[in-house]
């Protein structure tokens, strides 16, 4: 949040953001298929390496931008090439690449058809999703926020498994295009307000970031860009009743692009990233109006959940559910709740993708989930029944999984602001142990009834690596909270005190 | 040594779970290691009496696990006394376990003694918990270990009974017990456990009281009504899950959660002062008489055996609700004698079973005469519910009727004796039939019963002699039954620093 920087020697984040686009482009040229994956399995692993290594470069609980590289983009209107990371986005730029890469291995069999695009799009998605993390600058952003919905789109529409995937697709895309335009009437309303602010006449449009933060907005148009941004945030995360598009996303899409939508919530990450800061006093005016919408998404998504007869759209609403929790931890607008609410991204990103990867396994084999085609799946693939019910634990929060302290934390900062809120988000934690229990116990308890359960094939060692990696990610978390905390807590407390200052040029 | 010992006592199941695991197929290896790390469990708690019974804690932290808190154990007598029981009657629940389970051909019997270790080491962390998240950890840890036991038999009864056990235990501890801790944090600025409680002199009154019935009411593993349900239920496990579920690791866990609380995150200064030592003592109360009742009208021993244990557990929480030292004494040192009885009548149950493949009360004619190796103990445990003299039930009713005495309770007074006579006439009714009614005809076995037995008990021989192994840990549990009313001594000691 500060305007303190320490610059990158080498460029390693705009590395992160070229690597896929290169991978892409490579694997449309090499003579076969094999060598094409081979060629994507190749960047992701990489992409995954030096992800980590600027996690592990990162130096923990300060406020300040490292890893940044700023080039003049286009002077005209302002525009600037401002890459960086803070607490608030160093801990996604490996879950970015550990998303893509199980998207990798869920695809690895089942894609048969055009693999060459599946792998580029997948990649470019990739790029576009470390695009979005990394920007500081608003133009940028935006430009990597659209930049998601094409390979999004082509993955559902060509490569979907159900018989609706074009309407999903289309549906996606619809959603998208009308989330993010208010979002682009925000940016440029800050853009202007800068030049105008700036002593007249000597100032050009800015939409960078860091020095868009130290530029005094006025109260009433401090609520126009918070609502836009909220309304786009809203959009993607999704929450309730912005959600329709992610169902059928999730059941017609590859399971690709289930872990894509169900492990990053970008959403979220902008609340963190843009609303706030950038409005910090309509936040802690309206933030209450979505933390009521969080709260709504909690309970509906839990109530869908526990009357969903298919185990990937079960998935759709379990991740509303935790959508509306980390809502909830943003807008109590304390360390703990925001610190929970990245916790709970984090959280999300390895057990929710997790479970979107076994569902995707499961439908790859069956050709359904729904929980009448299953049933008795324990007998007969221990493996994959002990790394799905790990992953359903941890995403309702079970002490000893990750979910567990970023879901007290959430609740320790939401009670703080506003008991109601908290005692009404509990109501969706219990919710989610009776989703997450009952269709646990209705697929893979009981004796198997179907021969192609009884015939099916457990996990394959590609599928056992990813997951075994997730679950140790899942327990190492869970008794280790710490050092992720330790990563997340200088910016944390920077995005709080901000909010809880108010600038007297507002006023 | 010691220092580590806490850790040690809750590591030693774990590695003792991983082992039998490794064992799958050779049952003797097995066996031996199931039993051999109850032992060794126990060896290690015993190292330290000595420092407990001088008054003196053990702490130790595990992790750093957030700012606010981390993950520490703090050995103290309550928790040692709820600690060292557990790991004894594991040891007596494991070797029983080897003779009931082969003799009702029961199957997976590597998992059902790998969770039986997990459990332990669940329990036991539970007892040694320095603060409020530690405790929430290994609480619901107990329930996940135990879920499986429950659900052994795998068939449609045990399915309910596992949904039900599921349902009521994950549902009051995130509804209940995780606000209330939470609660408890924003009010007192720490999750630790303090003698004397935790909340600063001054604070509002309403707030502590919600939390308090938050905690209650998140507890259910202290089964107080209307959170018992699921303990008649689960009477669809093998027995030996039973006697864990009774007298080793689970309503035990509850009912020092509830002391827990009551002790070091109140104290009885302040329930005193908010008027929930009495409000405690009317929930209990309701508690012991509904389910006395209830036992009156049981059909099946174990059915009988359920709703006798949800009232006993709330002696143990109303002694403490009476916030007068001997009622706080008595109802600690009941956890025990309670635990040591009532896996003497489990055992007692699962042997008859055995034997004659009886388990209605109404078929237990004559059994007495033909099984006094069984029906001996039975009766020595039913003595010791009872509270007769010379077992150890009938230290704590004096305790407790001391304590209300003290207390001025004369509801309370009234409340122990009406339940001690319903609770001896339910009794008295199985050692009646048992003993003095003629024995039924041996082919009136499986009427009406094989419909609701499941099938490994249906297809199970009468056998008609007990294993060693079942005999020993029967005899072995009455005879500490009864010894805890002849030497109370040592038991009186670790109550009495526990109550402090």
């Amino acid at each position: 949040m500060s305007a303190i920087e320490a610059s990158s020697p080498f460029p390693v984040l705009t590395l992160l953001v070229l690597l896929p686009v290169a991978a892409a482009l490579a694997l449309q040229v090499v003579p076969t298929e094999r060598a094409a994956a081979r060629i994507a399995l190749a960047a992701m692993a990489a992409e995954l390496a030096i992800a980590a290594g600027v996690l592990l470069g990162f130096r923990p609980a300060l406020a300040e931008t490292q890893f940044a590289e700023r080039v003049e983009w286009i002077p005209t209107i302002g525009a600037v090439y401002h890459v960086g990371i803070d607490g608030l986005s160093v801990l996604f730029i490996p879950l970015t690449a550990l998303t893509a890469l199980l998207a990798l291995v869920s695809s690895w069999r089942s894609v048969r058809f055009h693999l060459r695009g599946f792998l580029a799009s997948l990649l470019l998605l990739e790029a576009a999703t470390m695009g979005i993390f990394v920007s500081l600058d608003l133009l940028l952003f935006f430009l990597f926020w659209e930049a998601m919905l094409v390979p999004t789109y082509a993955l559902i529409r060509v490569w979907g498994v159900g018989p609706e995937r074009q309407a999903a697709a289309a549906k996606y895309a619809m959603y998208m295009l009308i989330g993010s335009a208010p979002m682009l009437v925000a940016i440029a309303l800050l853009g202007i307000n800068a030049r105008d602010a700036v002593a007249a006449g000597t100032g050009g449009y800015t939409f960078d970031l860091p020095a868009l933060l130290g530029v005094p907005v006025h109260p009433g148009l401090q609520a126009i860009v918070f609502v836009a941004f909220a309304f786009s945030f809203a959009v993607k995360s999704p929450l309730f009743p912005f959600h329709s598009w992610l169902p059928g996303a999730l059941l017609e899409g590859p399971a690709g692009v289930a872990i894509f939508l169900v492990g990053l919530k970008l959403g979220i990450y902008g609340f963190l990233r843009f609303a706030i800061p950038l409005a910090p006093d309509a936040a802690r005016e309206w933030g209450w109006a979505v933390a009521a919408l969080g709260v709504v998404s909690i309970l509906y998504g839990g109530l869908v959940a526990l009357t969903q007869p298919n185990l990937r759209r079960l998935l759709a609403f379990a991740a509303l559910t935790h959508v509306g929790l980390a809502t909830v931890g943003v807008f109590s607008l304390n360390t703990q709740g925001v610190q929970g609410a990245l916790l709970l991204m984090v959280n999300v990103a390895v057990s929710a993708t997790g479970l979107a990867l076994l569902s995707g396994a499961l439908h790859a084999r069956l050709g359904s989930t729904e929980l009448t085609a299953l049933g008795g799946l324990a007998r007969h693939a221990p493996r994959l029944t002990a790394a799905f019910l790990l992953f359903g634990l941890a995403g309702i929060g079970l002490p000893g999984t990750s979910g567990f302290p970023a879901e007290l934390l959430v609740f320790i900062g939401a009670f703080r602001a506003q008991p109601w809120v908290a005692a009404l988000a509990l109501l969706g934690a219990i919710l989610g142990a009776a989703y997450f229990l009952t269709s646990f116990e209705r697929a893979f308890l009981g004796p198997a009834t179907r021969e192609a359960v009884r015939q099916i094939r457990d996990l394959r060692p590609r599928e056992a690596a990813a997951a075994a990696l997730l679950a140790t990610a899942i327990l190492a978390i869970g008794a280790f909270p710490g050092p992720l905390l330790e990563i997340t807590d200088g910016s944390a407390r920077a995005l709080v005190q901000r909010i809880e200052q108010r600038p007297a040029a507002a006023r | 040594m010691t220092a580590a010992a806490p850790l040690i006592a809750v590591a030693v199941p774990i590695l003792g779970a991983a082992l039998i695991a490794l064992s799958r197929g050779r049952a003797p290896l097995r066996d031996a290691l199931s039993v051999g790390t109850a032992a060794l469990q126990l060896v290690v708690l015993l190292t330290l009496a000595p420092a407990i019974l001088a008054g003196g804690t053990l702490e130790l932290t595990l992790l750093a696990f957030l700012p606010q808190v981390a993950i520490a154990f703090r050995v103290d007598a309550l928790g040692y006394l709820f600690a060292t029981t557990a790991s004894f009657l594991w040891l007596l629940t494991a070797t029983y376990s080897v003779g009931y389970l082969r003799a009702m051909g029961e199957r997976h019997l590597t998992r059902f003694h790998a969770l039986l270790a997990l459990a332990l080491a669940a329990a036991v962390a539970v007892a040694f918990s320095a603060n409020l998240v530690t405790m929430y950890l290994f609480y619901e840890a107990l329930t996940l270990a135990t879920y499986p036991l429950v659900t052994h038999h795998g068939d449609a009864a045990s399915a309910a009974a596992g949904r039900r056990y599921l349902a009521y235990h994950f549902g009051t501890s995130i509804a209940f017990l995780l606000p209330a801790i939470i609660l408890t944090y924003l009010l007192s600025g720490t999750f630790a456990f303090t003698a004397g409680g935790v909340f600063p002199a001054g604070a509002d009154a309403l707030p502590q009281v919600l939390v308090y019935v938050l905690f209650l009411a998140g507890i259910a593993k202290a089964a107080l009504v209307p959170f018992h349900a699921w303990l008649p239920s689960a009477m669809v496990a093998p027995t030996p899950v039973s006697a864990l579920l009774h007298a080793v690791a689970v309503v035990n866990a509850g009912v020092f959660c509830v002391l827990r609380v009551m002790l070091d995150v109140f104290g009885p200064a302040r329930l005193a002062e908010l008027q929930l030592g009495a409000a405690t003592a009317v929930a209990a109360s309701v508690t012991i008489l509904f389910a006395s009742f209830a036992a009156l009208r049981a059909e099946q021993v174990k059915a009988l055996l359920a709703y006798s244990t949800i009232a006993q557990l709330s002696y143990m929480i109303l002694g403490a609700a009476l916030l007068t030292p001997s009622g706080t004494v008595g109802g600690i040192a009941h956890l025990a004698i309670h635990s040591f009885a009532k896996i003497t009548l489990f055992f007692a149950a699962g042997a008859l079973l055995v034997v004659a493949g009886r388990t209605r009360i109404a078929d237990l004619g004559g059994l007495g005469p033909r099984w006094p190796w069984i029906m001996g103990p039975f009766v020595v445990g039913a003595l010791g519910i009872v509270g007769i003299p010379p077992t150890g039930g009938f230290i704590t009713k004096w305790y407790l009727v001391v304590g209300s005495i003290q207390a001025g309770q004369l509801a309370v007074l009234a409340v122990l004796a009406l339940s001690t006579l319903l609770t001896a006439l339910y009794y008295l009714r199985v050692v009646r039939l048992a003993f003095f009614r003629a024995p039924a005809d041996d082919g009136a076995d499986a009427q009406g019963e094989e419909a609701r037995t499941p099938a490994p008990h249906a297809s199970a021989p009468a056998s008609g002699s007990l294993p060693l192994s079942m005999q020993a840990p029967l005899v072995i549990a009455a005879a500490l039954s009864l010894a805890f009313g002849l030497y109370p001594a040592f038991l009186l000691q670790l109550a009495g620093l526990a109550a402090r």
